[in-house]
């Protein structure tokens, strides 16, 4: 003990339990898909050069990054734009505001996801209204298609984008930008080169949490898009369990994995440039 | 810059009251402040010192009254069209912008040329002697720096009115002083009509042409360092600015500065004694003594004496004889 003690922290021992805990249960799956990537079902890159190979899977792909990409824009624009009301709401209106997007956490994707087909769907509230009102007389497609998608995702997003904005808003010094006016900026002035540069941070951070988290999503594809909107992760589940295609799979696992990882670097390295001017002067 | 408002800016500022719902922080203030003066408002923390800056800067709605700059009514200009410069508390600099952006800010805006900004952020960066630290971020900066460019940047544009809030608040004693002098000698160059928000009364001494003692969101007094400290109205002025002991008389209160006692041994005094009394406690400061002395009847009176003055030493318990001139005891008009 104390001659290893002396090349260890004894930190180490106290969290060595996780580690293994960690190790075991994500480690060790996330090296076994690698594994099979390369492996299954002959060993070789065979996985990864259907990527070159096949259409389909490029145009999943595709599809992927392009309704992440759309998601992702709005839910941080609405996001941006909610977390700004509540930074600058009376105390009471801004807690109300909160329980509303913490309550939207603890709804079941299912849930809000099915709700939407009742509210936006060929026979939902709101066509049947339109039609009996008489503004339209074909019901307008909503739903099971890219566009039902978007609307699902970015509603169950928005809530993941306002909540490190809210953080980096509630942080600035509102002097700051008192100064700014005090020094003949107008209201637009002052957004663009203060207050946007300052909630940079908080964008970023939004951005790449709501980007990351729908990379992943199956449900509300699945069930909004009608089947018309294949995505990956509904993609690898097909592969998985029906078509028991695991070669596959888990290359787009792999490809997804080390695409997010990349994406935090990109983070983690906007982040410490972050830290530059996070020096406040106050 | 060729400016088209005048450097220079009298305000006369009318019968003005600020309310935070029942609470009136501010309460009809009436102050006419000359071109190129250099006023202090003085007073405890809560007074309404910010808040009656902030009316005149155009953060805060005025509730009752009326503020002129050079005649005109600026009630109803809002912040960003009054042209004042403004040194915040805490500096609010700009923390992604470097020294030179945050100076050039205010120029940027009103899109004058890039050579023009550059100039004038020269002009500036002379001024209060930041050349080296042009590339810098505030997070980069010493407090000192940081306030230099917070007064580089609220003067940039030449404003007729500066306003400064506490702006030597965050900085240690020994730099207070210097940054002080440079303040003082910044505003004598430029002749800018300086508003300066203080709860440090040697600050307030020592900078002013004019001060206006600030008590529970009304003036109390104003006047010129020398008159509020020789001639005080009230026991909060006399007590506020400097020390003072305060004497009840038949015909009322009287003030009276503990430098300006003559302190000697009981009988050995030129003249006949005003009080007689008994030495409590003696504190050296070096320069001077401070002498608390015990009165008969229970009052209990300060004085300070230089040190060169004593020839023969006092000590605890020793009877002695309190003098002072006439002129040394000021009637206040106030309790
Ligand atoms: N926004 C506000 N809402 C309510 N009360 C305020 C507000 N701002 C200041 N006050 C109150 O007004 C009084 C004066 O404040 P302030 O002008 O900041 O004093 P000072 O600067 O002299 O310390 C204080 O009692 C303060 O609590
Ligand atoms: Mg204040």
């Amino acid at each position: 003990m104390k001659t290893l003690g002396r090349y260890i922290s004894p930190g180490w021992f106290l969290v060595a339990p996780f580690l293994l805990l960690v190790a075991a249960f994500y480690l060790g799956p996330i090296l076994n898909i690698l594994w099979l990537s390369f492996t299954d079902p002959v060993p070789g890159v065979g996985n990864y050069r259907e990527l070159y190979e096949s259409d389909a899977l490029v145009r999943i792909i595709w599809t992927t990054v392009r309704v992440c990409i759309v998601t992702t824009v709005f839910s941080v624009l609405l996001g941006y734009v909610i977390a700004y009301a509540m930074v600058h709401a009376h105390e009471n209106k801004r807690n109300l505001m909160l329980g509303f997007v913490l309550v939207s956490f603890w709804i079941s994707i299912l849930v809000r996801t099915f709700s939407w087909l009742m509210l936006l769907g060929r026979n939902g509230l709101v066509n049947n209204a339109f039609e009996t009102i008489g503004i339209i007389s074909e019901p307008i497609a909503f739903m099971r298609n890219e566009l039902g998608v978007l609307i699902g995702m970015v509603h169950y997003m928005v809530p993941y984008a306002v909540l490190p904005l809210l953080v980096n808003m509630q942080t600035l010094d509102m002097r700051v930008m008192n100064a700014s006016r005090n020094l003949g900026a107008s209201g637009t002035q002052t957004f663009w080169r203060i207050y946007l540069p300052l909630t940079t941070p908080g964008l970023v951070a939004s951005t790449l949490l709501v980007f990351i988290l729908s990379l992943g999503f199956y449900v509300t594809p699945a069930v909004l898009g009608g089947g018309k909107v294949l995505m990956v992760a509904e993609y690898i589940y097909v592969q998985l369990l029906v078509t028991l295609q695991w070669g596959t799979a888990a290359m787009l696992a792999a490809l997804m994995l080390f695409g997010v990882l990349g994406l935090l670097y990109v983070m983690s390295r906007f982040m410490k440039l972050s830290t530059v001017f996070g020096g406040t002067a106050s | 810059m060729a400016s088209p408002v005048p450097t220079q800016g009298n305000l006369n500022i009318r019968d003005l009251s600020k309310k935070f719902g029942d609470f009136l922080a501010v309460d009809k203030v009436n102050l006419k402040i000359e071109k190129g003066e250099f006023l202090t408002l003085l007073g405890p923390s809560g007074s309404g010192k910010t808040t009656l800056l902030m009316m005149i800067a155009g953060f805060l709605d005025i509730t009752a009254g009326d503020i002129d700059l050079n005649g005109a009514s600026i009630a109803n200009i809002p912040a960003e069209k009054r042209n004042f410069g403004m040194v915040f508390q805490g500096y609010a600099l700009f923390p992604h912008m470097t020294v030179r952006e945050n100076i050039g800010y205010a120029l940027s805006v009103r899109k004058r040329p890039a050579s023009e900004i550059k100039a004038r952020v020269d002009e500036m960066l002379d001024l209060v002697q930041l050349q080296d630290f042009t590339d810098r971020k505030p997070g980069q900066l010493s407090g000192g720096q940081q306030q230099r460019v917070a007064l580089a940047r609220a003067l940039s544009f030449a404003p007729p009115v500066l306003l400064l809030d506490e702006p030597l608040g965050a900085l240690d004693k020994k730099l207070r002083v210097e940054v002080q002098d440079q303040l003082k000698d910044i505003h004598d160059r430029i002749g800018t009509t300086f508003i300066y928000v203080t709860h440090d009364q040697e600050e307030a001494l020592s900078m002013s042409d004019r001060i206006v003692i600030m008590r529970d969101g009304r003036t109390e007094q104003v006047g010129t360092p020398l008159e509020l400290y020789e001639k005080p109205e009230s026991r909060f002025v006399a007590s506020f600015l400097g020390k003072s002991n305060f004497l009840e008389q038949p015909d009322g209160l009287y003030a009276l500065r503990p430098e300006k006692i003559d302190i000697c041994a009981a009988g050995t005094g030129a003249g006949p004694a005003r009080l007689t009394g008994t030495v409590r406690s003696i504190t050296y400061f070096g320069s001077m003594l401070r002498v608390m002395v015990d009165i008969a009847g229970g009052t209990e009176v300060e004085v300070d004496v230089d040190s060169w003055r004593i020839n023969t030493p006092l000590s605890k318990g020793q009877k002695v004889d309190l003098t002072w001139s006439d002129a040394a005891s000021v009637k206040l008009a106030r309790g």
